[in-house]
């Protein structure tokens, strides 16, 4: 029994979502917001097979996986990538989440082969932090504005319809200036339906030296979770696997007490909100989803008595 | 046993009564509706009387929930600003003109009816068995998620509506997940029909099993988009109801089902 100092503990409801850690912590930019401080150097997690990747897809059945998810580092950097997304796309919808500076038009006329013959969709979730080369390259590196600007007219052209994902570096209420900037200068470069996604910045790894890390006091208490939906937390719905076994989150690679088992049998219990990130998670709810899973929390009635 | 299953009305209470008229004609012997009642098209509370004198049997959606007990928005989750506030447009013009004790009733509704006919389980919802606003798309719902559900929820047939597009899965052991689709507006599809679902089980099925029929619907929907402008709704949705293509809540949206319409 938990007492009030204590961490919530949070239990796994349904795993809905599995993540794949595909190609580790090894990513080709090295963006300075990033949580889990990815770069061409940081080793720390390494590359998935096609083996382990089809075993892992095969493993998650009889658990009702919903979706899956594919993150790093960067994706495509994993040379087995397109066979791993072409599998899963057996099983249920698949997402990658890429900078797309990296791809090769090959890849993409096989990836858009294998979406038409599954029943699922392919989401491509693309990293670019604001709608100019002034805003994202000082974040993610020299020149990545306009490489991934090429890599998503590349999509647009194979006829996927990417998700920009950018992190608010910005302030809050100014979300709907930007996202109204950036799918303008999608227009302009040919993505005439432009999808968009604003993530909220996690202050761990790189970015807890680019800003600054958590406060003490950034944590979630029991009394925050009264009346709380816990469905909006991740680790109520996913597990990511990694070459190092299961992870309760995409986000808390780097804390020992994320690594939850081997396999998905033993990464089930219940998961212990004892980080700063855990906070971002709850006042944000659902932010590693996509906007076509994103469930709100149910309110109560009552409010109003008529 | 032969019945007709009705999805979102959103106000179109020109939709419902043809397809009351339409499931009648075909031999239903009874109505259900999936909830969201409100939303989106005009004069709210002509859709009560029709659910009433026809006793169609309902459930509470998430609108339902939100206009009957007085909530702030429509729970639909929508992550878009522009989304956000064509949502929020129709909820506070469905809110205003729904009367008290309508909003009574919708607070009132179950949130799921199960039955057993013909030896199968049913079970109708809104989202789905486990959540009133979860979005069940068929390109980013897998199949080992649906027989889960089945399992859980001990259902051989689960009903749902919600995402606005009709789909149907076959799961083991001849059990069948159906998203039926809604009466509210088109499914994005170019045409101006509108879609509900015709079950039959038990001897009214030739051979065995539950037959699941997709019914396109016609209506009067000139006069529908006449009177949305009579109630200076927003223009955007009177094109829906004219083209056949959704113009707004797209951001919710698998990248399959958005790419099948045209914005």
């Amino acid at each position: 029994m938990s007492t009030s100092t204590e961490s919530p503990a949070i239990e796994l409801q349904a795993l809905d979502e599995l993540w794949f850690q595909v190609s580790g912590t090894l990513c080709n930019l090295e963006c300075t917001h990033c949580f889990i401080s990815c770069s061409p150097h940081n080793d720390s997690f390494g590359y998935l097979s096609l083996g382990e990747v089809e075993r892992r897809l095969e493993e998650s059945v009889p658990f009702g996986v919903k979706e899956y998810y594919f993150t790093g580092g960067e994706p495509f950097l994993n040379k087995e990538l397109v066979p791993m997304l072409a599998a899963t796309l057996e099983y249920g919808p698949a997402t990658v989440l890429t900078n797309a500076t990296v791809l090769k038009p090959q890849w993409l006329r096989e990836l858009r082969a294998a979406e038409e013959r599954s029943l699922y969709s392919l989401e491509f979730r693309v990293s670019i932090d604001g709608p100019s080369a002034e805003m994202n390259d000082p974040i993610r590196g020299e020149r990545t504005f306009e490489r991934a600007m090429q890599g998503v007219q590349l999509l647009v052209e194979h006829g996927f319809l990417p998700i920009i994902t950018m992190t608010r570096t910005w302030d809050e209420a100014d979300d709907v200036t930007i996202l109204d900037q950036f799918r303008d200068v999608l227009r302009g470069r040919g993505y005439t339906r432009p999808r968009l996604k604003v993530l909220p910045r996690l202050q761990i790894g790189a970015e807890a030296q680019r800003t600054q890390g958590y406060a003490d006091h950034d944590v979630v208490t029991h009394e925050m979770l009264r009346d709380y939906d816990q469905s909006q937390l991740i680790c109520a719905h996913s597990r990511v696997v990694t070459d190092r076994g299961i992870y309760v989150c995409p986000i808390l690679l780097d804390s020992p007490a994320a690594l939850m088992g081997d396999t998905l049998n033993e990464a089930t219990a219940p998961f212990a909100l004892q980080r700063g990130a855990c906070y971002t998670c709850y006042q944000y709810g659902a932010i590693c989803t996509n906007p076509s899973s994103h469930v709100v929390e149910q309110q109560r009635g009552g409010e109003n008595d008529l | 046993m032969h019945f007709a299953v009705f999805g979102g009305l959103y106000n179109n209470y020109l939709a419902l009564q043809a397809a009351i008229d339409d499931a009648c004609r075909a031999g239903a012997e009874a109505l259900y509706c999936l909830g969201d009642m409100g939303a989106f098209g005009p004069y709210p509370d002509r859709v009560f009387p029709l659910l009433r004198d026809h006793r169609v049997i309902c459930i509470q959606g998430n609108y339902d929930n939100s206009i009957g007990n007085g909530l702030a928005d429509c729970q639909c989750g929508y992550t878009d600003p522009r989304d956000n506030y064509f949502a929020k447009l129709s909820y506070d013009y469905t809110y205003a003109n729904t009367s008290m004790e309508n909003r009574r009733w919708l607070r009132d509704l179950p949130s799921e009816h199960r039955m057993e006919i013909d030896g199968a389980r049913f079970l109708m919802c809104h989202g789905s068995p486990r959540k009133t606003n979860e979005f069940l798309w068929e390109s980013t719902t897998s199949t080992q998620f649906l027989e889960k559900l089945a399992d859980d929820f001990g259902a051989d047939v689960i009903l749902a509506t919600h995402t606005g597009i009709h789909w149907r899965r076959e799961l083991s052991g001849g059990r069948q997940f159906a998203n039926v689709g809604v009466l509210g507006r088109p499914e994005n599809d170019g045409r101006n029909v509108v879609w509900y679902a015709l079950i039959r089980t038990g001897r009214d099925v030739a051979g065995a099993g539950i037959d699941i029929q997709f019914v396109p619907l016609e209506y009067d929907h000139q006069r529908l988009a006449r009177e949305m402008r009579d109630e200076s709704l927003p223009e955007e949705f009177v094109t829906t109801i004219l083209t056949g293509w959704w113009t707004t809540c797209l951001e919710v949206l698998p990248s399959k089902e958005r790419r099948r319409g045209q914005f």
